[in-house]
């Protein structure tokens, strides 16, 4: 028997406004090479300039990854050609990593998995090529030269290609909860890369990696580590060796390929970046940071779980959208019981959202707004169903729902002399539903709330109807 | 006293006179570039145009009256490694013959808000790898003093420029001596400041934490002027000092009445040319008649400051021009047929065999399994070679030396043999490696070759060094401008 050693390699790209040496806007979508400068374009003269921001980015996911950070860093430059490489370096962090001798942890089939950080580093991404094979050409944009990147290396401590999964679905949570990049796979926010060796079982020595590039989504990583376990596996049970390559997972094909072998393997030539100087990050810089990083995800759901009384699928739903869990966190410490605010917000209001397309920020009915409705309904005073036809409204308007209640003559109808009237009316127009009810078809006197309901204009407790039907279509029977 | 023969208080004090105009000192200048620039070929661009709209705007601030900067008016000439906004830089390179940039360096920039007056781009060993200007891609620079010989480099431009008449004043760069050899084989005063103080923003780099921009003159007045517009932090150069401590207020002729002089033996040593080392000897009997102490003092790790450059610099140097690589800009090679292929014939094409022979060096010394024992080892010996420096500036304020061994070779002695090329200087590697201030400036003449002599202090002492300059240069008052050989109109 074998088993896997995994270990993961993740760029994200950091949402600073501006890239990580020069001032050009980190935005999607410009006009190629219109967001370039001197600096990102690496003209000869050219200097860096490091933007503040994105290390405390690095900072903050160095943190939120239980990384000790570098009291004295530096940067270094990596040496290689290729056209999208402006200078014919990246400046990147070789042996000083901002963050390193982290752990993250996560569940898997409800299993506690953690797995060791190695290493967080700040570097800059390069320029994009596009191919056009038909006219034999190739063009370059440097829109994203410059934009400020992380990589993220584990230990290899992932056993399955589904741990993989689950390790970048935890790490996506949080690099988004702590809002340093929005992570998305498919439009390269994140890239993710895989080393991958096999062993026997019990060995402590690892096998020979294979790297595997040019994942492009979270299925892909799932599907290349198993077709590489799988090839690996064969390869050694038949005797084979599983030699020391960089391969590259082809998606239409659904297969690994060899990429470059251990001989083509390139020399960096790391050497600190003399244009730069050395990055001191002190007690109270590191403190600003930790002080910006909410409680994470998954603590966040147990807290909720144990302190809120909230079931663990719901919890899971309300984190998953942290705008959403502040929202609901707002609304619970205003008083309203936890899990009716936890119910309204995940059906009624996201219904209602999603209809809308808005974004909780957009919502003009705040977490006092909200909380009141909740009083509104938990004490009676409106019914649930008018509560849900009003939300829409209310949700757009931004009105105080007690106002719009009792601006609109909503409230609900308790007042049993009041309902006395229109259950006897409803009794006195409906002979064929009491005689049903008499013959015993108790589904009869649904029928009937429905008809005082309806007289009511929807305002009676529907509780108080069905109590006086019952009397008074009793009544007559004794 | 003809205008070019001026220098820039000279001119400024004319100028304020209405004894002529800025456009009038701009066309005199251009007129001795015109009439001596075939034989010396200092210059790669001459901006006429440029130089006479700024000259125009000099003279259209004084007829309103505003206060001028003592630069203002001023012609200068700029090493052709430093960035201009629509002028060519070329780095003496077929790599960037037709590069023309988008921006200006931050020092251009600093001269031109003082209103000097930019005449052109001066010539300079490709990349300023180089100690002669040979290694320039276009044409050698030859020495005033005598055509035949070499001016220096790699700023040799930049020198011969002042040393002619051509400028009053002008920038090099200096990242082993490039600024002060050439300021020695052509007699004038040439500064390298603190690694620090001058932005290197739009300076082509060669090796980063080498180089810093420093100018020419040819009084010490006039460099002291210059350096003071260019010092100064720039957000643009990360490595720019904030709030450098030199006090510009100071005036040059304190005097130096109890100034501790060391005079370092490492630097008297074998290999100098004799001739030379007694010319540096007698002016340092100069400077013990006003008043200085001098004391013999040792830098033991001299002997590596040579091979320990020529690893740093190179190491950088590959890594800075690997931009040059014919995808976005420059030379690019015509018949590639892949990416790889395009790459490495433009690179082949474009550099000349310096700059190749550098890369290569550079290339090795940081390659897998011989960083340590190459640029981390040169690193180390870097830190001892700071330290014999910080040692010596405890006992004493200055060191003098020789500023090259010998005075300027003739043209093509040396090209064969990069060693002996090296050697050039060999008195001015340390400095660089230690990141402190140092100039030169004439002290004699052997055989009718200017010889010079070195000043070196600690770091951010620029005004010290000034001082000490300008007291050596107002008691022995040597001549400023050659009197051409070999039949060079003197215009
Ligand atoms: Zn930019």
């Amino acid at each position: 028997m074998y088993e896997t050693a995994i270990g993961m390699e993740v760029h994200l790209e950091l949402c600073t406004r501006s890239k990580v040496f020069c001032g050009c806007s980190t935005n999607y979508g410009g006009a190629p090479n219109s967001q370039a400068c001197p600096v990102c374009l690496g003209l000869p003269g050219s200097l860096p300039v490091l933007n503040k921001r994105a290390v405390e980015f690095a900072i903050k996911a160095s943190l939120a990854l239980n990384c000790e950070v570098a009291p004295e860093t530096k940067f270094d430059r990596k040496n290689y050609f290729y056209p999208d490489l402006v200078k014919g370096y990246q400046i990147s962090q070789y042996d000083k990593p901002i963050g390193r001798n982290g752990y993250i942890e996560f569940e898997v089939e409800g299993v506690t998995r953690r797995v060791g950080i190695r290493r967080v580093h700040l570097e800059e991404d390069t320029g994009k090529s596009f191919h056009d094979v038909a006219a034999e050409r190739t063009y370059l944009d440097f829109n994203r030269s410059g934009v400020p990147l992380i990589e993220i290396v584990t230990e290899p401590d992932i056993r399955s290609s589904a741990e993989a999964k689950s390790y970048l679905e935890a790490l996506r949570e949080i690099m988004e909860y702590i809002e340093v990049s929005d992570c998305r796979i498919e439009e390269g926010s994140m890239r993710c890369e895989a080393n991958i060796s096999i062993r026997p079982t019990g060995s402590s020595d690892y096998g020979i990696l294979n790297e595997i590039k040019n994942i492009g989504s979270l299925r892909g990583v799932q599907r290349a580590l198993e077709y590489e376990i799988k090839r690996q596996t064969e390869l050694v049970s038949s005797g084979g060796i599983v030699l020391r390559q960089t391969r590259r997972w082809n998606e239409s094909e659904l297969k690994t390929e060899v990429m470059r072998t251990k001989e083509e393997a390139h020399d960096y030539r790391y050497f600190p970046e003399p244009d730069l100087v050395q990055l001191v990050i002190d007690n109270s810089w590191l403190n600003k940071c930790r002080s910006e990083i909410p409680e994470l995800p998954r603590a966040r759901r147990e807290r909720y779980v144990r302190e809120l009384g909230i079931t663990p699928y719901d919890a899971e739903e309300l984190v998953a959208d942290r705008a959403l869990a502040q929202y609901f966190e707002g609304v619970a410490r205003l008083g309203t019981e936890p899990k009716l605010a936890a119910n309204w917000l995940l059906s009624d209001l996201r219904r209602e959202l999603n209809q809308a397309s808005l974004a909780i920020e957009q919502v003009k009915l705040r977490e006092a707004g909200f909380s009141e409705l909740m009083v509104l309904v938990s004490s009676g005073a409106i019914g649930s169903k008018t509560a849900k036809d009003i939300l829409g409204e209310l949700v757009h308007s931004g009105v105080s729902p007690a106002a719009y209640v009792k601006e609109k003559g909503l409230a609900q109808l308790s007042d049993t002399s009041e309902i006395e009237k229109f259950v006897e009316q409803a009794i006195a127009d409906s002979p064929k539903i009491v005689a049903d009810y008499r013959v015993g078809k108790e589904r009869a006197l649904t029928a009937l709330v429905g008809v005082v309901m309806k007289l009511s204009r929807g305002k009676a407790k529907p509780e108080l109807v069905n109590d006086l039907l019952t009397q008074k279509l009793n009544k007559g029977r004794l | 006293m003809k205008i070019y023969e001026l220098n820039a208080s000279e001119i400024h004090k004319g100028l304020r006179h209405k004894d002529f105009s800025a456009r009038e000192v701009a066309q005199a200048h251009l007129y001795r570039i015109e009439q001596t620039d075939k034989d010396l070929k200092a210059f790669v661009t001459v901006t006429t145009e440029q130089a006479l709209r700024a000259a125009d705007a000099v003279d259209a601030k004084m007829s309103r009256g505003e206060e001028l900067h003592p630069l203002s008016g001023i012609p200068v000439a700029v090493k052709d490694n430093m960035c201009t906004t629509g002028v060519k830089t070329t780095c003496s390179s077929k790599m960037l013959e037709s590069f023309v940039p988008p921006y200006t360096a931050t020092v251009v920039n600093k001269l031109e808000q003082a209103g000097a007056v930019v005449l052109g781009k001066t010539n300079l060993d490709e990349f300023a790898m180089g100690s002669s200007t040979e290694n320039s891609a276009f044409f050698t620079t030859r020495n005033p003093y005598d055509l035949e010989r070499v001016p220096g480099g790699s700023s040799g431009g930049s020198a011969v420029a002042v040393a002619a008449g051509q400028a009053v004043i002008a920038l090099g760069s200096d990242t082993g001596g490039s600024i002060r050899q050439p300021a020695a084989f052509c007699g004038i005063v040439g500064v390298k400041p603190t690694y620090s103080l001058v932005s290197r923003y739009g300076l082509v780099a060669f090796a980063s934490s080498l180089d810093q921009v420093g100018p020419f003159a040819r009084t010490v007045s006039d460099a002291a002027w210059a350096l003071e517009a260019l010092a100064g932090h720039d957000p643009l150069d990360s490595t720019s000092v904030p709030n450098a401590p030199v006090d510009w207020s100071q005036p040059l002729d304190k005097g130096i009445r109890g100034l501790k002089v060391g005079v370092p033996r490492e630097y008297f040593a074998d290999g100098m040319e004799p001739a030379v080392v007694k010319s540096v000897r007698e002016a340092i009997k100069v400077f013990e008649c006003l008043g200085a102490e001098i004391s013999e003092i040792s830098l033991p790790h001299t002997s590596y400051a040579l091979p320990t450059y020529y690893i740093i610099a190179p190491a950088e140097a590959s890594s800075n021009l690997a931009r040059f690589d014919g995808v976005r800009y420059g030379f690019r090679a015509e018949g590639a047929t892949n990416q790889e292929e395009l790459i490495s014939l433009s690179r082949s094409q474009g550099f000349g065999p310096e700059v190749k022979r550098r890369i290569m060096l550079g290339t090795y010394a940081l390659s897998n399994g011989y960083y340590d024992a190459y640029y981390g080892k040169a690193q180390k010996v870097r830190s001892l070679i700071k330290q014999d420096f910080d040692n010596a500036f405890s006992q004493v304020d200055i060191i003098l030396s020789p500023t090259s061994p010998t005075t300027a070779f003739k043209v093509g002695a040396r090209v064969n043999d990069p060693l002996s090329m090296y050697m050039a200087d060999l008195c001015t590697f340390a400095v660089n490696l230690a990141g402190i201030p140092a100039l030169s400036l004439n002290c004699g003449f052997v055989e009718g070759l200017p010889v010079g002599l070195q000043l070196m202090g600690k770091a951010f002492s620029e005004m010290m060094l000034l001082q000490a300059a300008f007291a050596y240069e107002q008691t022995v008052k040597l001549p400023q401008l050659p009197v051409f050989k070999g039949g060079l109109p003197n215009v």
